[in-house]
């Protein structure tokens, strides 16, 4: 044993996604060494902080699958995690729209009742009555008052501080190149910055699961691609209140017009099958079709409400998820596509629980669930603005107009583990109002060198190289 | 005042002159000046001052003329809201505070359209500016933000920055412009591209932006009749930096929460000559009432605005709200002030007309008979026009029941 068992851990975790996160913040309920590595320079950079942030009720999935199973538990379960975590939840009800013929809406309602989610049948009228901007082509539509929305970065970040307040250590910058079988029965999990020796792997990997599997067990999955293109509204353009499905297709869950939980609106998701597990690129094409397709259920939406475009990568394996132990103390949680957001939680809890019992790890009694979100100057009462800033006169300096955020906010965000200007968007939205970082980028820049102690230069937008500011060529280059 | 660019500072010395002199200017930066701070080049003052300032020394005279009067500006305090009752809630480092005006003018500027509002396709690396933040950047933070430099939009930002990249060591590879003609001013053109041997691509946009971590090429495409791109003509332009001047909008949000009527075409209030909004007591100038591209005319209808504020608050103005709108028709977009009060001295109209017109004249008309006409051999969407009626007409135009002014083109071929 000797020096070797310092570095033995009990679990790590493959990625720091929302399922990679819920389940290391589940694991510190039990008393144990745990590790979370993540590839990127922050969490929740993957598919986790580009869908469609919903927490579908549960009546989509088919029946007696994994994906049912965890949908419903985990719909069930995200409001308390929500509040526990400090991050918004908003049970705002979904309606999937049918035009002339209901005989897909009757469908699901069916198939919520196998899966254990309510559902009701609405006349086009009554759909009306709730959401006045649905086309008048609608003629019933099924509603589902137990959908809700979430942010999910905000969700997988607060995860992660929870995980590591708890005593879960977190790398980021690490991507895993192997998982191995070694010596004595222990996992090798090979990184560049090192080899980490662990009882059990969960692989949370994402689009890059398949590569982690592959190498630790004897079968072999394979991950496809799948993008989903989104236009975002301004928060003035509140088209409707519920999320509103079109009903779903053999690729998807159709073209949504879905409020987030902070109040603007997407539009989309497209679904194509894209080679290129890094293209997150939008195409005009694709755009313009699914706003087409987004005025089938609302007529009204206008493109010059629209103020930014975004797509996400989505990971597919077969059917249903991969999730269970592949091989001995290796778990998965691969192919974790929609409703992946929504199963998160009861996937979390089910991946912990499983290590736990493998490995008969004692119950944490100190762990502490609750975490405290950044102050969210936008939201307070001007007598908690007035106290916090009479406390740090940092939140008194508006930085992002837009979305009033304040220095103070920006700084924390970076406190907590914002390295780069989309970090700290993702924490505290500085950059997501209509003006899309026009106003706030110099500020943002100044603060987050400063915060980080580092020159300008070197501050990115989302690492790598992507340097804000130019890179200084010199004569020989040109 | 909301506001100390300069159609705050200007209002303000205004209504201190008119006799109201407890004023406060609440400003959200560190300094007066507003957008003139990062406007380095010359060329402002021409009509104000008779000469040719930069942006910060023009700032600075009107600045100097609100300390000269012991004008208060609270800086480092962005506005909350204000409420119907003129009520204005600001945060600062000192805390929450609440003002109570009898009068409030906002002076708010206006911000850029962004990428995303244009449905630029491809992928969202860093390099991407909008001009008017590649400025700032550029001249006061001093950094530089590119080598290889596209721009889209000749409006004058995207013209400006054209040369102040230049100036920086960039190589500025064309400016695209999705319209036949540039909204620039035609100096502009001549000094910031012609000047630099900049090509302007005319009836061209950008149609995809390429590049993971940092920009790497922009696709551009030409445009037809309607404005879209013709997929055939696609080619890449390598840059790591593209700048995009496509819009300037009012920042109307404070206007929204006291529930100020908008103009639909310009973005901001709609006001009467005396530059209040529906809403009691609560006036708009300058580039959040709609978009200038002479600081001289904010200047002049910033002074016109804050004399009227001073008018209202010492009661020496009823307010009235009887008086016409202001019908525009035949090319002129938008005209400011929307609605003429029946009292009042002389009239001030300021539109701008939505195309090229050659060999035309813009006529006013009251109660359908012609009152006034000024030929012009061009009018373009970016330069504004002012009318300036004498006293006569002026009172005939208060008079009226309804108004149009009206572009009247020349018979002959444009």
């Amino acid at each position: 044993m000797g020096k070797d068992c310092e570095r033995i851990y009990d679990c790590i975790i493959v990625g720091g996604g929302v399922i990679g996160a819920f389940a290391a913040r589940e694991l510190m309920r039990f008393r144990g060494r745990f590790l979370l590595l993540e590839a990127g320079n922050d969490v929740a950079v993957g598919t986790t902080k580009a869908n469609s942030g919903i927490v579908h009720a549960g009546f989509d999935a088919a029946p007696n699958t994994k994906k049912a199973k965890y949908n419903v538990l985990g719909s069930r379960l995200m409001e308390k995690k929500c509040r526990e975590l400090d991050v918004p939840y908003k049970r705002n009800g979904a309606l999937v729209l049918a035009f002339g013929n209901d005989g897909d809406i009757r469908r699901l309602r069916a198939r919520g009742m196998t899966n254990g989610v309510d559902t009701e049948i609405l006349s086009g009228d009554a759909a009306r009555t709730l959401e006045p901007l649905l086309s008048d082509k609608v003629t019933s539509a099924l509603f589902a008052p137990s959908s809700a929305v979430v942010s999910p970065y905000e969700l997988a970040i607060a995860c992660c501080e929870n995980y590591t307040a708890n005593g879960g250590e977190l790398k980021t910058n690490s991507r895993v190149k192997t998982v191995r079988r070694g010596a004595r029965g222990f996992w090798y999990v090979e990184t560049d910055g090192g080899v980490y020796l662990t009882r059990t792997v969960i692989n949370a990997a994402g689009l890059y699961s398949d590569d982690v599997h592959n190498g630790a067990c004897a079968d072999g999955i394979s991950i496809t691609a799948r993008r989903g293109q989104y236009m975002l509204l301004d928060k003035a353009a509140k088209p409707v209140e519920r999320t509103v499905f079109q009903t779903p297709t053999a690729l998807g869950k159709g073209v949504l017009v879905a409020p987030t939980c902070h109040g603007n609106t997407l539009i989309g998701p497209s679904a194509e099958t894209v080679d290129d597990r890094a293209d997150v690129s939008t195409t005009a094409d694709v755009l313009g079709a699914v706003f087409e397709r987004a005025r089938l259920s609302v007529p009204t939406l206008s493109k010059r409400d629209i103020i930014t475009q975004f797509s996400g990568l989505r990971a597919v394996c077969g059917e249903d998820f991969v999730l269970g132990e592949s091989a001995d103390g290796f778990f998965d949680a691969a192919g974790i596509c929609s409703p992946g957001l929504a199963s998160s939680p009861a996937i979390g809890e089910y991946l912990a629980e499983a290590v736990a019992a493998k490995l008969g790890l004692a119950e944490n009694k100190s762990f502490e669930p609750r975490r405290e979100g950044i102050f969210r100057f936008a939201e307070a009462t001007d007598g908690e603005r007035a106290a916090k800033i009479a406390d740090d006169p940092r939140y008194g300096r508006i930085v992002c107009r837009c979305e009033s955020v304040t220095e103070g906010e920006i700084a924390e965000a970076v406190r907590r583990g914002a390295v780069d200007l989309d970090g700290v968007k993702r924490r505290v939205r500085a950059g997501m109002g209509r003006c899309q970082a026009g106003f706030c980028t110099p500020n943002l820049i100044r603060i987050i060198a400063r915060e980080l102690g580092i020159s300008p230069s070197f501050v990115t937008k989302s690492g790598g190289g992507s340097t804000v500011l130019g890179q200084v060529k010199y004569d020989g280059d040109r | 005042m909301i506001g100390a660019g300069p159609a705050g500072l200007a209002a303000a010395v205004a209504a201190y002159d008119g006799g109201a002199t407890d004023i406060v200017i609440l400003e959200r930066d560190d300094c007066a000046g507003g957008i003139l701070n990062q406007c380095i080049h010359n060329g402002f003052g021409l009509h104000t001052f008779g000469a040719e300032l930069s942006g910060p020394e023009y700032a600075a005279r009107f600045y100097g003329q609100t300390g000269a009067r012991g004008i208060r500006c609270e800086f480092g305090t962005t506005v909350l809201s204000v409420g119907a009752d003129r009520t204005v809630r600001a945060v600062s480092e000192r805390g929450v505070a609440e003002y109570r005006a009898q009068a409030v003018v906002l002076a708010c500027g206006c911000r850029e359209r962004p990428r995303g509002a244009i449905n630029i396709a491809g992928t969202r690396p860093a390099g991407v500016f909008s001009a008017g933040t590649a400025q700032r950047l550029v001249n006061i933070d001093g950094e530089r933000i590119g080598s290889d430099v596209f721009i889209l939009g000749s409006g004058d930002i995207g013209l400006i920055m054209a040369r102040r990249m230049v100036f920086e060591g960039a190589r500025v590879h064309g400016v695209a412009e999705l319209m036949p003609y540039s909204s620039g001013l035609n100096r502009n053109i001549a000094q910031c591209l012609n000047d630099f041997d900049i090509p302007l691509m005319l009836s061209t946009t950008v149609v995809e932006i390429r590049g993971r971590d940092r920009i790497s090429s922009v696709v551009v495409a030409d445009v037809d009749g309607k404005l879209a791109p013709i997929p055939s003509t696609a080619r890449e332009i390598k840059c790591d930096t593209l700048l995009l001047s496509v819009g300037l909008l009012p920042e109307n949000e404070l206007a929204k929460s006291c529930g100020v009527g908008l103009d639909k075409t310009t973005g901001g209030g709609a006001v009467d000559d005396a530059f209040m909004t529906d809403v009691d007591g609560v006036f708009m100038c300058g580039n959040c009432l709609h978009v200038h591209d002479l600081v001289d005319y904010v200047s002049a209808e910033s002074a016109a605005c804050g004399a009227a504020a001073a008018r209202y608050v010492l009661g020496q103005k009823e307010k009235e709200r009887s008086g016409a709108e202001i019908v525009t028709s035949g090319g002129v977009r938008y005209c400011v002030p929307q609605r003429i009060e029946r009292g009042g001295g002389k009239l001030t109209l300021r539109m701008r007309v939505d195309g090229v017109y050659k060999k035309c004249r813009l006529a006013v008309f009251a109660d359908g008979k012609e009152l006034y006409s000024r030929a012009r051999p061009v009018v373009t969407p970016g330069e504004m026009e002012t009318i300036e009626l004498d006293a006569a007409r002026s009172a005939a135009l208060r008079a009226a029941d309804s108004i149009e002014i009206k572009l009247i083109r020349s018979e002959a071929a444009q």
